[in-house]
């Protein structure tokens, strides 16, 4: 489904800081917003940071429709994620909205979620849009370290939450892939939906091949339209380079020839 | 009202601005954001004889205000490209000028003959000067005897308005320049991307597949506007002008420097309505300083 496009200013409401890397950004768009899929991310214009050249893109974290306003969730990384995290109420972003495919219906309800840094960003968004199919999905989030673990409860809301650490200072300890529910012979999902750094996504790739479990992940390569005209974002699939900015973000594994 | 239209080799364009090939698409994916018929032309993306798959993955750099791309001319092909594109595009409002590539002589005369055919497209712009691509490609636009000769060789098969675009990574821009006017090209774009390259420090590694990379963005105006300077000084057909216009400032200067149009890229990117934004600002500018038409600022520099 091909949905309009919008270059648009929207109302910084309130900005987050959730621990030292990651903060909330809740912006109000001037008018109604169109129909946004989970999975789906906007590009950010960074102004006032001299070596942000490109828009920045993040996923839609979630969406609130009676109030006009979406969310992100973001890692600070370099010099634009830097800047964006001094955003003050009252400024002003502009955004490219809302970009990419989505994330698929399952025709399941035996639902994973697998989500690790700052890759649990569209998961908040597809588990709300899950709930509304009355799904209520298994979510397993990881995290560097409990000082970052955050949202449980927000996520709690919409699935059973499952928590692990590098370091095991909380929930479990190891990269989601080590979960215990890895572990046993038999999973119970039907479907899977992943999250994160390349590796990662990679590891629970494999998982679900071995298990025969459906899969779909969401990938983040760098880009620099993020509209399907600069072809910087491919990424090789059955059917060639293919835009990650445009057949994705979100591609099953099948697809892909990883 | 000013008059903003100019003629380039015997094409009317409503306005000086259109937008550089491989940073537009085809032109539909822009039809969210703005409306196709303000601009003056569209140029789109390569089409080579047969499907290219381009490099691999990473193909972009971030850099200080501008960005180095190694797509490497992917397309699926002039078959493809007048069989599935032609048709979705060939009613736009606009011009539509097709940037042809390729690795040999043969290839680049094969694809212009085959989009001389299509009735809708009123120009090509021969792509002698891709930094991207193993064969060929860029070693026509550096090497004046073999520019001449591409330009001729297509020349004898194109019978619409020929533009053939130049790479500026050459010592001498005006010799590239005279070369493909002698090969009877009807007009010169420049620049093309500098070439350049980038390092990751913590991975000791190339930030690109091909370590090397196109380098586009604000980052090189200065040096397409002085090429656009010399090559209108050295040759006697219309230069459409590009390299890091990123507003309407920036495209007075090129029309000042000597080029009878622009185009917008990378800034494409940045906002998608920039296009239409610089048409506006120039013609901002012209009632600002009583300019009756655009074609007045055509190598209006004043350099006395
Ligand atoms: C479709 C998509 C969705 C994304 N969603 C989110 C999100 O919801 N939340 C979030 O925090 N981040 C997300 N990202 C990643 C985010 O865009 C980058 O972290 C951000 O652009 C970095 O900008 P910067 O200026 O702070 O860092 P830079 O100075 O540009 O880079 C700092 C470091 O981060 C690395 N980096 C830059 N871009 C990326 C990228 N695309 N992927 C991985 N590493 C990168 C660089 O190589 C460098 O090492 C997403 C990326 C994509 C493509
Ligand atoms: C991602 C990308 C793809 C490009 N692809 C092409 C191409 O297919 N053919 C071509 O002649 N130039 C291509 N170019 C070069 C641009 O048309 C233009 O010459 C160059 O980017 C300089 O202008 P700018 O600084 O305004 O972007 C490409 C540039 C970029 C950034
Ligand atoms: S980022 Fe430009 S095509 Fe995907």
């Amino acid at each position: 489904m091909e949905l309009k496009k919008h270059v648009q200013d929207l109302l910084v409401i309130e900005v987050t800081r959730l621990n030292k890397r990651h903060f909330l950004l809740d912006l109000r768009a001037p008018e109604k917003f169109p129909l946004i899929l989970p999975g789906q991310f906007v590009q950010v214009l960074v102004q006032g940071s001299a070596s942000t050249f490109l828009r920045r893109p993040f996923s839609i974290h979630s969406v609130d429709y009676s109030r006009n306003t979406l969310r992100l969730l973001v890692q600070i990384k370099g010099e634009g994620t830097r800047h964006l995290a001094e955003l003050k109420t009252g400024d002003h972003l502009n955004l490219i909205y809302p970009l990419g495919n989505s994330f698929s219906l399952p025709f399941t309800k035996d639902v994973l979620l697998v989500g690790g840094g700052c890759g649990v960003a569209p998961l908040l968004f597809l588990a709300q849009f899950l709930n509304q199919n009355n799904i209520r999905p298994t979510i397993l989030l990881g995290f560097r370290t409990k000082e970052e673990v955050s949202e449980i409860e927000t996520y709690s809301r919409f699935g059973n939450v499952h928590v692990i650490t590098d370091d095991g200072t909380e929930g479990e300890k190891g990269l989601v892939i080590d979960h215990s529910m890895f572990q046993r012979e038999r999973l119970d999902f039907k479907k899977i939906y992943c999250c994160g750094p390349d590796a990662m996504m990679k590891a629970v790739a494999k998982i679900a091949r071995m298990h025969r479990i459906e899969c779909e992940v969401s990938l983040e390569n760098t880009m620099a339209c993020g509209f399907g005209v600069c072809l910087c974002c491919i990424t090789p699939t059955d059917k060639g380079n293919e835009r990650v900015c445009m057949e994705g973000p979100v591609f099953n594994i099948n697809r892909l020839t990883w | 009202m000013p008059d903003l239209s100019v003629n380039i080799a015997g094409l009317n364009f409503r306005n000086p601005v259109t937008t550089a090939s491989g940073t537009f698409g085809y032109g539909d994916e822009f039809r969210d954001f703005i409306d196709l018929g303000r601009l003056g032309g569209i140029f789109v993306k390569a089409v080579t004889g047969k499907n290219r798959d381009g490099n691999a993955y990473p193909r972009m750099a971030e850099t200080s205000t501008g960005m180095l791309n190694s797509v490497g001319l992917q397309n699926k092909g002039v078959d493809h490209f007048c069989r599935e594109i032609y048709p979705r595009i060939k009613d736009f409002n606009t011009h539509i000028i097709v940037n042809v590539s390729g690795s040999t002589v043969e290839e680049y005369v094969e694809v212009a003959e085959r989009i001389n055919e299509l009735e809708n497209i009123p120009a090509i712009e021969l792509n002698i000067s891709c930094p991207n691509v193993k064969l060929g490609g860029m070693a026509f636009g550096t090497i004046p005897a073999m520019a001449t000769e591409v330009t001729a060789e297509v020349r004898k098969v194109y019978k619409k308005v020929l533009m053939v675009k130049l790479s500026p990574n050459v010592t001498s821009i005006t010799d590239l320049a005279k070369a493909v006017a002698d090969g009877g090209a009807d007009v010169i774009t420049l620049i093309n991307t500098l070439l350049g390259m980038a390092i990751d420090i913590e991975r000791r590694r190339p930030v690109l597949s091909t370590i090397t990379g196109g380098l586009s963005g604000p980052a090189i105006k200065p040096v397409a506007l002085r090429m656009v300077w010399q090559v209108h000084k050295a040759v006697h057909i219309p230069i459409i002008g590009l390299g890091g216009i990123m507003n309407a400032t920036d495209a007075i200067e090129f029309m000042l420097a000597g080029a009878s149009a622009i185009q917008v890229g990378t800034a494409n990117f940045i906002d998608p309505t920039v296009s239409v934004k610089i048409v506006d600002g120039i013609e901002a500018y012209m009632e600002r300083h009583k300019i009756k038409a655009v074609t007045d600022l055509i190598g209006a520099l004043r350099t006395e």
